[in-house]
């Protein structure tokens, strides 16, 4: 079975071709059915492999298929490598990548382009299955790309919207510069290393580089530069709360729980890269800090439901990164699979409120909303109660192992772990101000009659919402991947600090349910000073990134390329060629047929040969 | 023998049809797909079954002035037939595209194109670099009628700023040559044109380098490369739909092919001091004409400009000299030859159908034209280096390679991987998204590809994935000849090192 690990980018791939080739021309049910179904085949498939693997015992399972290119040293293959990170990465693209594929079918169900829709998924999800089953880095550059394809076609999907292509090419572009970065990184590797096969590569610079060598930090800054694009962190996090242009359900699987992470698969497959480079590694986790606080306080002020969420990714990635610089590798994993269960679960919830609202996105405009969609109610409540970390739920034995491990490192450490209280903290003002505001209050916008919805749309509901209360007890089979990391599972922290820790965003609660429930607290009171005005401002602008960004970026570059639209160079030799017609026009003025002018100008040539000859 | 047939069929294929026009003005264009599609099979016969293991599967020798030592001596190696096949096929495809474009002296046309294929033939097969400069100008001059006679509103300019920018080149290899003959003939006494007899003709070190950078210039205008690149937007824009396809597929890689060829071989010591000036030029060109391609708005002077800066990456791998860094410099040319063909096609069809090239009068075409946005799509990304598609291994594999030679110019280069997407996403935005507006045109003559077009566009399609998924097929070919001309130079540069 494990020999066949290759049909599970294959089902889906195949589901591409067929629903490209047809060109839409297929009736809706036969492409639901294939659409979801080749991606149902594939968590299949993948539930058995990962039966058989777990099974042998064995460390891991390589997979060659054919050699892609053989060029000199350089010899990288079509092989898949199947280990304990693996076998989590693939059955959350699979399992998760169902479930919304399912709900899309019903998502999608009246758009004109529903073929050209599902088409793009399944290349997606046989895109982001070479990423995370390659065993070199350039198959990982290929679902690298291929998934970033597929997001910028997704973002754009409703194309006729200006907007929407922009935001598209604004993800695209902006990724592209991590990707880059990840290519130079890839060069020299090679260069150093001579090989990408990623298990090779990792063995050689064990033995070759020495901690904290130039190389090791080159090396790791250049792919750190890859994973941060990729996963939405500072300074590249720009792109994602625009990808919110693009229908729900490939917010849910690309923009939550898929694509986005990773950033941290690519950092945690390459964990020993970064373990040669401490500084780098700590580099991530403040990178991680950074990020996942100033998306959380963007989040608070935002009023579009799915950029609240979108805010809430990049700040939940942010966690992961700060578990990855703390060198929780399997806690930051551990993290990815929760956040996947819950952000999922949340953004498929939204795309229900939003139809139920018919396409309405601001929260404001919503309101009291529990009654009428009982199931997105339910959904969102499990959803934010995990998000926030709440004892028991999914998210609160991830968050909380990262925690625990930026606590108890060595020097900033404790630093790195206030700072992710405080963002806990904030995670449950923004989770809790978005339920509060939607389902309570009185409504203020259109109240729907009946929820949309429908067995293929709620089940993958109702299981994710499962997922997000019990999936904290999952154990993940990476044990042996990150057998020299950080110990797991076992810490030593007091009772007061743990106790605080959990409190936090339990407080956080509170506070919105203050200001946006009780109204207790009055918001108009907070606002009118000031200084929350002004601090409003720059985070609802996501603290002016792009408006720097635009500046030093985006409006020279597109300067220099009007002013030289008509190519200097060109310039250069149309001049030579409009000097030798003036001569001419000059020239030709000579030839007037006037024997006296012609005598004369022969008599004045010899005088001056004649001059000239007796001065030199 | 079988490489004289080759050139001679697409010759007398050309007189032919030129002929056939007073009895039919739609025989030329079947008699021009027919020779093309014989010496398309012709060729294939010739491919190796077996890995090739003597340095040339075929050559062809007989004198043709011999008092200076010129022959006619044709040879094909795995480089040559893998340019050879793309010519041919890329011809074929060229005649599909101008099957109901070209309207007007059928007969003629067909002739320039047979001949200019002839040409290029010639170029990529001919040995004495007589020969070589005679196939130069045959390519020239029939290409320079193509552009003149069938092009668009601005072609008389075009037309004659491609002449003078390749004759005035052409003339600085020409006297390169001619210096190498004499320098042989002072060398060994006796005049000759024969390619290894030239690479054994030393020269002066102070010579070398303004003989090598005759051929240079000549190779890098055809290439081309920044700063001789300028002929090509205002031939591509004005030429028929044809007659880009050729250029951007073909006539290029004759300057590339020459650099491989020629250039770097014949001079190994001055290319060598060269290297980083060469690969600091390919890498401006890289970055440059892609700023330069985001700013236009007539779309084939964008994929024009694009052209150039996909162009850069082979200038930079030919000059890494490596392995990886070569087979990426020819995987380069092959793939780009297929995409910046279709993206000449498409440009090509769109003008056929609504008569601008304008993207301002564009914009929302996906609804209307779907198939052509998808096959639209489809280049778009292969152009911009998706991994699973030919450019990709191309260019990744020519900077992989030139990384270990050059660092500064590869990181450099590297940002045209950026570039690239942002203008090839642009004109996706300003051509196929959007809102559909249909003002500026007449939307009844919007019509989405025909069976036809599907045909030609998915046999390319199929190239690329063929060439991104298992690029062996063409690795395999080019391996051994790349492999022979790095060790022959790298002996005659140890051997310099070792001197000094």
């Amino acid at each position: 079975m494990q020999d066949l690990i290759w049909l599970l980018p294959t089902f889906p791939l195949l589901g591409f071709l067929a629903l490209v080739l047809t060109a839409g021309n297929l009736p809706r049910q036969i492409v639901a059915f294939i659409g979801a179904g080749s991606v149902g085949l594939s968590f299949i498939t993948a539930i058995f492999i990962a039966f058989e693997f777990l099974a042998s015992g064995e460390d891991y399972f390589v997979k060659e298929v054919w050699t892609w290119m053989s060029v000199g040293a350089f010899n990288p293959g079509f092989s898949f490598y199947l280990d304990g990170l693996s076998v989590v990465m693939m059955l959350v693209i699979t399992g998760v990548g169902f479930l919304i594929h399912s709900y899309a079918t019903g998502y999608m169900a009246d758009d004109p382009s529903f073929s050209r829709f599902f088409s793009y998924m399944n290349l997606f999800v046989a895109a982001m299955l070479m990423l995370v089953l390659g065993d070199n880095l350039v198959v990982l550059y290929l679902g690298w790309e291929g998934v970033g394809l597929c997001s910028y076609l997704l973002i754009g999907f409703w194309y006729t919207k200006p907007e929407n292509g922009y935001a598209a090419r604004k993800a695209f572009v902006v990724t592209r510069v991590g990707d880059t970065s990840m290519a130079i990184g890839l060069f020299l590797l090679f260069a150093q290393l001579g090989t990408l096969n990623i298990q090779d590569l990792l063995h050689a610079a064990e033995l070759e580089w020495t901690t904290g060598s130039g190389l090791a930090v080159a090396v790791s800054l250049l792919l750190l530069g890859g994973a941060v694009g990729k996963s939405a962190q500072l300074p590249l996090q720009t792109w994602l709360p625009d990808a919110m242009a693009g229908p729900t359900p490939i917010s849910a699987l690309i923009h939550a729980a898929t694509m986005v992470t990773a950033g941290v698969y690519l950092i945690a497959r390459t964990h020993i890269l970064f373990e040669l480079a401490p500084t780098v590694q700590l580099l991530v986790a403040w990178i991680g800090l950074i990020t996942l606080l100033m998306a959380g306080f963007t989040a608070l002020t935002q009023s579009d439901i799915k950029r609240i969420l979108a805010f809430s990714t990049v700040s939940q990635i942010g966690y992961m990164f700060l578990g990855l610089g703390v060198g929780a590798w399997s806690a930051a994993i551990f993290h990815l699979m929760t956040h996947a269960f819950f952000k999922a679960l949340l953004f498929l919830a939204s795309g229900t409120v939003i139809l139920s609202v018919h396409h309405e996105q601001s929260i404001f405009k919503m309101g009291g909303l529990r009654k009428a969609l009982p199931v997105s109610f339910a959904s969102f409540l499990i959803g934010s109660l995990a998000l926030t970390a709440f004892p028991y739920t999914s998210g609160y034995f991830s968050k909380d192992e990262i925690l625990l491990a930026a606590f108890e490192l060595e020097g900033v450490g404790t630093y790195l772990w206030l700072g992710g209280v405080i963002g806990a903290f904030f995670t449950g003002i923004y989770t809790f101000r978005l339920f509060f505001i939607v389902f309570f209050g009185e409504n203020k916008g259109h109240l729907p009659e009946k929820e949309v919805g429908g067995w293929h749309m709620n089940g993958p509901l109702i299981l994710l919402m499962i997922l997000s209360l019990v999936g904290g007890f999952i154990t993940i089979p990476v044990e042996a991947v990150f057998s020299h990391g950080a110990a797991h599972g076992e810490h030593h922290v007091s009772a007061l600090v743990h106790g605080f820790m959990i409190a936090m965003p339990l407080v956080g609660i509170f506070i919105s349910y203050m200001f946006f429930y009780a109204k207790k607290w009055s918001i108009e009171d907070l606002m009118s000073k000031p200084i929350a005005q002004k601090l409003h401002r720059l985070w609802h602008s996501g603290w002016g990134m792009d408006y720097i960004y635009d500046r030093i970026f985006v409006f020279p570059f597109v300067w220099l390329s009007r002013i030289n639209k008509d190519d200097l160079i060109d310039k250069l030799y149309t001049f030579i060629a409009m000097v030798s017609r003036l001569a001419n026009t000059y020239v030709v003025r000579t030839q007037t047929g006037y024997l006296r002018w012609y005598a004369l100008s022969v008599a004045c040539g010899l005088i001056i040969i004649l001059v000239v000859g007796v001065l030199l | 023998m079988i490489l004289i047939w080759l050139i001679s069929i697409l010759f007398i294929g050309g007189i032919l049809a030129w002929a056939s026009e007073r009895y039919n003005q739609n025989y030329p264009r079947n008699i021009a797909l027919l020779t093309v599609l014989l010496d398309l099979l012709l060729m294939l016969s010739i491919l190796p079954s077996e890995s090739i293991t003597s340095e040339w599967i075929t050559v062809f020798q007989i004198d043709w002035i011999p008092r200076f030592g010129i022959s006619l001596y044709f040879a094909l190696d795995g480089l040559s037939l893998l340019l050879i096949i793309l010519t041919a096929f890329l011809g074929a495809i060229s005649i599909g595209s101008a099957w109901n474009e070209i309207k007007t002296q059928t007969g003629f046309f067909y002739f320039n194109l047979l001949w200019t294929l002839a040409g290029v033939i010639g170029v990529f097969t001919a040995l004495d670099l007589f020969l070589f400069f005679f196939f130069w100008e045959v390519m020239l001059i029939p290409m320079y009628f193509i552009i003149a006679i069938w092009g668009h509103e601005n072609k008389n300019y075009a037309a004659m700023k491609f002449f003078i920018f390749t004759q005035v080149t052409g003339m600085l290899m020409l006297v390169s040559i001619l210096v190498l003959a004499y320098s042989h003939y002072t060398q060994f006494g006796s005049y000759s044109f024969k390619y290894e007899d030239l690479l054994s003709v030393s020269l002066a070190s102070s010579l070398q380098f303004w003989v090598m950078l005759g051929f240079f210039i000549s190779f890098t205008t055809k290439l081309p490369s920044v700063p001789f690149h300028s002929w090509l937007p205002d031939a591509h824009s004005q030429a028929p739909t044809a007659g880009s396809v050729i250029l951007a597929g073909i006539l290029l890689k004759t300057g590339a092919y020459g650099l491989i060829r020629f250039a770097v071989p014949l001079f190994p010591e001055a290319s060598l001091t060269f290297a980083p000036i060469a690969m600091g030029l390919a890498a401006l060109s890289i970055l440059y004409c892609a700023k330069v391609a985001f700013a236009q708005s007539d779309i084939k002077r964008l994929i024009a400009y694009t052209s150039v800066s996909h162009m850069g990456f082979v200038t930079l791998g030919v000059y890494a000299w490596n392995e990886q860094a070569l087979q990426g410099a020819v995987m380069t040319m092959l793939a780009h030859g297929l995409s910046a063909a279709a993206l000449f096609m498409l440009a090509g069809g769109l003008q056929h159908r609504i008569h601008t090239r304008d993207m301002g009068d564009m914009g929302g075409l996906w609804t209307q034209v779907p198939r052509m946005a998808v096959v639209a799509v489809f280049f778009s990304v292969a152009a911009l280096g998706m991994p699973g598609l030919g450019n990709f291994v191309g260019e990744f594999l020519a900077l992989l390679g030139a990384f270990q030679t050059n660092i500064p110019a590869t990181v450099i280069a590297a940002f045209g991987l950026i570039l690239a997407s942002v203008y090839s996403l642009w004109v996706i935005q300003k051509v196929f998204h959007g809102e559909y507006s249909g003002e500026h045109f007449d939307e009844a003559k919007l019509t989405d590809l025909s069976r036809r077009e599907m045909f030609y566009f998915g046999a390319m399609m199929l190239g690329l994935v063929w060439m991104g998924m298992y690029p062996q097929s063409f690795l395999d070919l080019s391996q051994p000849v790349l492999a022979q001309l790095l060790s022959s130079s790298q002996g005659v540069v140890s051997n310099l090192a070792g001197i000094q």
